[in-house]
């Protein structure tokens, strides 16, 4: 090969080993996902393939449990995403002050994310025991009756929903952080001179100056409320989301009509359905984020 | 004096909030201490007790017996160190490319690598499993790690850092001494990327030893890292919510411990933006 033969594909070499990777194992299964999705695949003999059209598409329409699951997914979703975006936020306010123990308080907030999704689920269903968990036992001292947090929908809903609150509230308030630190003191100088106070300069100063933050972490925690699985399947360890469903998300779902009764080509069609939603929720992410921007240069 | 918030001290009130909210991320690990150092009678209790107990050696001992942890967590062990080694070295190879090189279809690429860090992983996943059970690797350790090592945010991290951090004079001079472009990517760019390729590791590690859908999806009993191993424990085959809290401490220490060690450095990686894994 000559020396410049060589030099034009070097380039290629240096991304080769990504794309190859991701050509693979990333970009083939998704698109191949639209595929068996009108096909009769079942998980015993998945080589072997049969054509049923949209079949798979009608039966998850007919099907109540994907109503409850669809339900569910953004009932969760928001019971998880709304509170912990909010404390997020004025966690970061607050971790903003000039602090003793900075690093401390920020690796402290960081210690549920280390714990993976399985641990933080048995360790949340044990708290939310029904007998014996340290939930109820503690809302007995104050005088309340025990909750069943495991068949009442929405207490099981909240349940499992905290789990989620609880480890990734910390992340998102260093992301939310490291926005206002970006936030040039100049604007605050500004505003106080206008004899703001600190609530309206939290309210024009800050939130505007994060709203590139925000708009990506309501989009990152929205795609990852889509596709809840872990917490709902160990938190009392059934694919079938409590005895009536209540807890089930869609990626449970998906999980429970492929892998516990075999139908992948099924499965496919949840998947294919939750890439729908994801693309629509962070479609209307971008155009609320745009009527803002829009709304605000006009002033 | 300035008035940025940044600027002003904490009060008492400042401080009690983070503390209250330092306790509620910290307590349910606590917690788990408690639960796996007690026997299931004293959790029973209609006051449980709020301090570690002395049956911790006990119930470890019940995990040991009840699912094979010891092979778990060397699983987990092996799949999350060649996920971690495998995606810095890929993301730093892109990364460098992507950041220093100019080629056809730069920006095509480049779009389609942001692109698809919106995309989750977990949509692809029907075809990815029936690709393993016809490579014979369901249950192998290979069909976890492979798919693992497709990182779009490694390559996107590295890139956003390489572009700042590497002058191109360096490159430069070097290639007019003649040197080829293996020889600047491992005297030059990875001397310069380490401090990047090592919090994308520590990011990489942690997300690889707590991914739990597609492991348990690839994997079974019979091969489990430890987060399939703990599902085992919860999914109804043992009772024991003490010997259930001992496992997931088990599970859990390791993680803990390179978060103790290296807390700072991965604070400082997700204030760099890190993504969900």
């Amino acid at each position: 090969m000559t020396r410049t033969a060589r030099k034009a594909l070097a380039p290629y070499a240096f991304v080769a080993p990504f794309f190859t990777l991701f050509a693979a194992f990333g970009l083939f299964p998704l698109l191949y996902t639209a595929y068996v999705s009108v096909y009769r695949v079942e998980l015993q003999n998945p080589g072997e393939m049969q054509w049923r059209g949209l079949d798979n598409y009608t039966a998850l329409f007919t099907d109540p449990f994907f109503w409850t699951a669809l339900r569910n997914t953004f009932t969760i979703g928001a019971l998880s995403t709304v509170p912990q975006l909010l404390i997020a936020l004025g966690l970061a306010h607050v971790l903003n002050y000039r602090l003793r123990a900075r690093t401390f308080f920020r690796t402290a907030l960081l210690l549920p994310y280390a714990t993976s999704v399985a641990a933080a689920s048995l360790i949340f269903a044990q708290l939310f025991g029904r007998d014996f968990g340290l939930v109820n036992t503690l809302l007995g001292l104050v005088g309340f009756d025990p909750v069943d947090w495991q068949t009442g929908t929405a207490a099981s809903q909240i349940a499992v929903s905290s789990i989620v609150v609880w480890r990734w509230t910390g992340y998102n308030t260093l992301i939310y952080l490291a926005g206002m630190q970006s936030i040039p003191g100049e604007l605050y100088e500004a505003s106080e001179v206008d004899g703001a106070s600190k609530w309206q300069q939290f309210l024009h100063v800050t939130l505007p100056g994060l709203r590139p933050t925000i708009v990506f972490t309501v989009v990152v925690s929205t795609i990852g409320a889509t596709q809840l699985f872990g917490e709902p399947l160990l938190f009392e360890g059934s694919v079938s989301g409590g005895i009536s469903h209540q807890y089930q998300t869609l990626g449970l779902y998906m999980y429970e009509q492929g892998w516990g009764f075999f139908h992948l080509g099924r499965a496919a069609a949840i998947a294919w359905v939750m890439f729908l939603l994801i693309v629509a929720l962070v479609g209307v992410n971008a155009l609320f984020a745009r009527r803002r921007s829009l709304k605000e240069a006009g002033r | 004096m300035s008035s940025s918030p940044a600027a002003r001290r904490g009060g008492r009130l400042t401080y009690g909030v983070l503390v209250c909210a330092v306790l509620v991320s910290a307590f349910p690990l606590y917690w788990t201490l408690v639960a796996a150092s007690r026997s299931n009678a004293d959790l029973a209790r209609p006051m449980p007790a709020l301090l570690p107990g002395p049956r911790l050696v006990a119930n470890l001992q019940a995990v040991l017996d009840e699912a094979d942890i010891g092979k778990a967590l060397l699983n987990s062990l092996i799949v999350s160190s060649g996920i971690t080694v495998g995606t810095v070295l890929c993301s730093t190879l892109a990364g460098f490319a992507f950041a220093k090189l100019r080629f056809r279809g730069r920006g095509a690429l480049l779009g389609t690598v942001v692109a698809s860090m919106m995309i989750p992983p977990q949509l692809g996943v029907i075809p990815l499993f029936m690709l393993i059970v016809k490579l014979h690797w369901v249950n192998q350790l290979q069909a976890v790690v492979l798919p693992g090592l497709v990182s779009a945010f490694g390559v996107f991290f590295m890139r956003q850092f390489l572009a700042q951090s590497l002058p191109d004079e360096l490159i430069e001079a070097a290639r007019v001494d003649g040197a080829s472009y293996a020889r600047v990517f491992w005297s030059i760019v990875v001397p310069v990327a380490r401090p990047a390729m090592a919090v994308l590791g520590l990011l990489t590690f942690m997300t690889a030893w707590n991914d739990f859908f597609w492991p348990v999806v690839a994997l079974s009993s019979q091969e489990p890292t430890v987060q399939v191993a703990l599902r085992q424990l919860g999914g109804g085959y043992v009772h024991d919510q003490s010997v259930i809290m001992a496992g997931t401490l088990l599970g859990t220490l390791p993680v803990l411990l390179v978060f103790g060690l290296l807390g700072r450095q991965i604070v400082g990686g997700i204030m760099q933006g890190a993504v969900k894994g």
